[in-house]
């Protein structure tokens, strides 16, 4: 077996609470399907059998009741459980399942949508042998207004610095604006073996990535590494470079390191050779690439990828569609644009749509609705057993499942949770209403977050 | 008398039918038996012969006689104590049997049309791309081993239409699943690295199969009532068919392949798996020590005789066993000097100048179209080989013809360094029939930041052409260093002889 696939979904959603404190992130609907839907659909359209899926058990219990998981995923589910209160970050999950890795694994994140061509993130992995294959999007600005946000806020979320080389798919530098301090520094090896780098910012990671199996094993060895992509994967980045002599001392690198975790990092450095490179001695492989006449850079005189055996990779997508669904912001965007993914129809057959309605070719009518005359809905998403009453103008919206609309509504790019009741005549604009709430008649609410 | 007449037509009708049932018999023997006297002696394309073989025979409605002939090949090959009248009368007396068991199932027997075919060595596929029947034969086979078919790509050079032509952004892993279940994922490893260029040159190609068969042979286990022999052969040719949509194979990889289905078929039955894997795992090693390692040291004693004091050598592209010798001759501190030759759009002679001025040999590096004006300089000329063809041509990276012939002109010897097992049966006298064509896109270059070619495609008289390899005829070749000895080019099909005994 080639790959395996592990789909990461005990995520919290910390970043849109409103949206997850009554429903869990990976069953948050999306065009009227769950979000953990859409990679696991990725997942089996490229090929995979298998999946194994790292949730909580209320998401199990979800996923179990859940129509569109039930029949639409094909694919053999392996469930496994973790604490939803435990402080668990994506690569103790990973460590928690070494067991059932037996092979190079595909971690993929259940907030992920996209349509990305997966086979140029598994090709460099395999071509070039590399430990780490993962895939990036360059971003772009939502321009949707995000609901509860006075206005249009920028968030001076912490930028990622991504350094590449120049083909642009060798990953030499990456570092998160919160661990560096005093600034920017580039080691001068790295300088040296790669004199053109470009460095960029705007890179949305999609949390995709291919590892190699002898990595799990090494995060098994090292309980301090918590998380894949805060700590794993600039971890590997910056190993690539590392000297393999046995020093304890760690290099001159500009980014933080716990004191706690210093003493697992020399641990794990004396280690390191033999786990992270398990291949480093098959001669055949090497008498291969010493008689072949290809490098991978020219100008200096060292062999191909400078004789180095860690090799990370990245495939940096323009066009098409990657978004991460864990702000709102993205939530919103992402119910715009995911549907456009698949073929089915925007109004489900089950859904009772009176005739005098007026409904925008973009929207999306889930099962068992019932939208009555005199409306309109554009751009928006209802979910299923939804029930609009008369005279409701929707647009630019998303509404969850169960939601009851009285007449006369007026909303208008908000986002409203399961079973709310929006009462007569409210005008919503830019709101947030969170599950169950009530909406009281004739209430005028603008830019507000409703929730408990 | 009409009749009579009708009457006698029918029984000469009858006669002929009868005749023609008994010429077939014969011709089907007698073409079985050239197959099997072509097939150690095969093509440079063997992925595509066995798999025609059974192919046509496949259309005779019994499953019996597939597998025989197929293993009776290496019985043949074992014992040529046995004459061929004897194995004549065995393989006559069979068939009678096959055939009576035939007619006892069926009413009537069927004579396949596609078997009374003219005894003559078949095209391989590779080269008749143009032909569309042969096309279909292929999408056929390639469905059949549920490998998806790689698309041509551009418009061809009219005198190379026959060739395939890929375009390096459209690899075959698109088409392929993800956690790649029917072709195992080292092959897809090296078809992706050949496609892409990572793993190039002969020796390199063959050692990277060679690696990947032996992680292949570690992963295999025998399905119940099936013999290791066989079904680990017929395992091998879907990998087979997949690489050489990735990359035509080379000949060193054609033979290497021959080497280990004969390896394989010869294993006995009766041996246990784990055996038979380490076993085959040990020939493979043998193998590459012997004509890759020890070959590559026995031509760099030869070749350092040849070296001498104050020589300018010239060497062309990057032939990892030119640069072996030169590395080796270096060591033993013989004083010389080498002028690396290179050319567009591979510039492979860059990676050869790396390597050779690392060890501190002092180097000269000139383009192809400079090669006229720096050959008064020069003493020798190496050169390494792709393949060396029976009836003496060497066929090499494109551009090797012409710096021989160059060097003719200004009487220059060159020598050509080329290890025995990229020996091939195949004979060519130019470089059209069969040969490689690279992607097109290469040639497209960027310079002062315009892009000449970017869209040539759009221009209908325009055609890029991307050659691999040309064919430079013996007249040219001084003298071939190979692992048994320095010999003329014209020896070459002695040696093949010698060996195809040997073996």
């Amino acid at each position: 077996m080639e790959l395996q696939a592990v789909l990461m979904a005990a995520g919290g959603g910390s970043r849109m609470t409103d949206l997850t404190y009554n429903t869990p992130k990976p069953m948050l609907p999306v065009g009227n399907k769950p979000l953990m839907w859409y990679p696991l659909n990725l997942l089996e359209r490229v090929g995979f059998e298998e999946v194994i899926v790292i949730t909580t058990k209320e998401v199990q219990k979800m996923m179990a009741t859940d129509p569109k998981m039930k029949i639409d995923v094909k694919m053999k589910l392996d469930v496994v459980c973790i604490q939803e209160d435990g402080d668990m970050g994506t690569a103790d999950a990973l460590r928690h399942i070494q067991q059932k890795i037996k092979t190079d694994v595909l971690v993929v994140s259940c907030d992920l949508i996209t349509d990305v061509a997966l086979h140029e993130v598994v090709d460099l992995f395999r071509a070039h042998n590399a430990t780490l294959a993962m895939l990036m999007s360059n971003a772009h600005e939502f321009t949707e207004t995000v609901p509860g946000q006075k206005g249009k806020k920028k968030t001076a979320e912490q930028r990622d610095f991504v350094g590449v080389d120049q083909s642009g798919k060798r990953l030499l530098f990456m570092a998160n604006e919160a661990d560096l301090e005093d600034g920017l520094s580039i080691r001068k090896s790295i300088m040296r073996k790669h004199p053109r780098m470009h460095i960029k910012t705007g890179l949305v990671d999609a949390h995709l990535y291919c590892l190699k199996k002898a990595v799990v094993d090494f995060l098994a060895d090292n309980k301090s590494i918590s998380s894949i992509r805060g700590e794993l994967v600039p971890y590997l980045v910056r190993k690539q470079f590392s000297k393999t002599t046995n020093s304890p001392k760690i290099k001159d690198d500009a980014e933080n390191q716990n004191q706690k975790t210093n003493d697992n990092f020399t641990y794990s450095n004396q280690r390191d050779n033999t786990i992270l490179q398990p291949q480093q001695y098959e001669p055949l492989l090497q008498l291969a690439q010493e008689r072949s006449c290809w490098n991978d850079h020219r100008g200096d005189m060292s062999e191909a990828y400078h004789g180095g055996k860690l090799r990370c990779y990245v495939h940096i997508i323009d066009q098409g569609l990657c978004c991460r669904v864990n702000t709102l912001a993205a939530y919103i965007e992402a119910n715009r644009l995911a549907p456009k993914l698949f073929e089915e129809p925007a109004v489900h057959p089950s859904a009772v749509i009176s005739e005098r309605c007026q409904m925008g070719s973009d929207s999306i009518i889930g099962a068992l609705c019932q939208v009555a005359d005199k409306t309109s809905i554009k751009r928006s998403t209802l979910g299923n057993s939804t029930t609009v009453k008369e005279k409701v103008k929707v647009t630019n919206s998303i509404i969850m499942h169960g939601v009851t609309i009285e007449e006369g509504c007026n909303i208008q790019g908000s986002v409203i949770c399961s079973n709310a009741v929006i009462g007569r005549g409210a005008d919503l604009k830019y709101c947030l209403v969170g599950n169950g709430q009530r909406i009281e008649p004739e209430g005028e609410v603008h830019s507000h977050k409703h929730t408990k | 008398i009409k009749e009579e007449k009708q009457r006698l037509r029918k029984e000469k009708k009858q006669q002929k039918k009868n005749k023609e049932k008994k010429d077939e018999k014969a011709s089907h023997e007698s073409e079985k038996k050239k197959n099997k006297e072509e097939k150690p002696v095969s093509a440079a394309a063997p992925a595509s012969q066995p798999p025609t073989q059974p192919s046509t025979q496949k259309a005779v409605p019994a499953p019996a006689p597939v597998p025989v002939p197929v293993s009776e090949t290496p019985a043949l090959a074992d014992k040529p104590a046995k004459t061929k009248a004897d194995l004549k009368a065995e393989r006559r007396a069979r068939q009678e049997a096959e055939r009576a068991s035939k007619q006892a199932a069926t009413s009537k027997p069927k004579a396949p049309p596609n078997e009374l075919q003219p005894v003559v060595k078949r095209l391989p596929e590779h080269v008749q791309v143009d032909n569309p029947g042969v096309l279909k034969k292929l999408a056929k086979k390639l469905e059949r081993q549920q490998i998806p078919l790689r698309l041509d790509y551009g418009y061809k050079v009219s005198l190379f239409s026959h060739l395939h032509q890929y375009s390096r952004k459209a690899p075959l892993t698109q088409q392929l699943s993800i956690p790649s279940t029917v072709i195992h994922p080292a092959i897809v490893r090296l078809g992706l690295q050949y496609s892409q260029g990572i793993v190039a040159g002969s020796n390199a190609r063959s050692v990277a199969l060679l690696h990947a068969f032996k992680q292949v042979i570690r992963d295999y286990t025998t399905p119940p009532n099936e013999e290791l022999s066989r079904d680990l052969v017929n395992k091998l040719k879907p990998y087979i068919s997949f690489l050489s949509q990735c990359r035509p194979l080379s000949a060193s990889m054609g033979n290497a392949i021959k080497y280990i289905k004969k390896e394989i078929s010869n294993i006995p039955s009766q041996c246990k798996e784990e055996e038979a894997k380490r076993k085959l795992l040990s020939c493979i090693d043998c193998y590459i020590d012997e004509k890759i390692i020890l070959a590559a040291k026995a031509i760099a004693k030869s070749s350092i005789e040849k070296i001498s004091n104050g020589d300018v050598i010239l060497v062309y592209g990057c032939s990892s066993l030119v640069n072996h010798i030169l590395c080796e001759a270096f060591e033993k501190n013989i004083k010389f000097r080498v002028i690396v030759v290179d050319s567009r759009p591979r510039l492979e002679g860059r990676e050869a100048l790396r390597r050779l001025v690392q060890r501190g040999i002092s180097c000269t590096y000139v383009l192809i179209s400079a090669v006229s004006y720096i050959l008064p300089e020069v003493s020798k000329v190496f050169l390494g080989a792709h393949a060396l063809l029976a009836n003496g041509y060497v066929m090499s990276r494109v551009g090797t013809s012409q710096i021989a012939l160059v060097a003719k002109a200004f009487n220059v010897p060159v020598l050509v360094c080329c290890e025995t097992y990229k020996f091939c049966e195949r004979v060519q006298t130019d470089s059209f029939v069969s040969n490689e064509l690279d992607d097109p896109d290469d040639l497209i270059v960027t310079r002062k930041g315009k892009t000449q070619l970017e869209h040539w495609q759009d221009v209908p008289s325009l055609g890029l052409l991307n050659l691999v390899y040309d064919v430079t005829p013996p007249d040219f070749v001084d003298l071939v260093i190979t692992d048994l000895g320095m010999i003329p080019c014209t020896s070459v099909p002695v040696v093949l002889r010698v060996k195809n005994v040997d073996q």
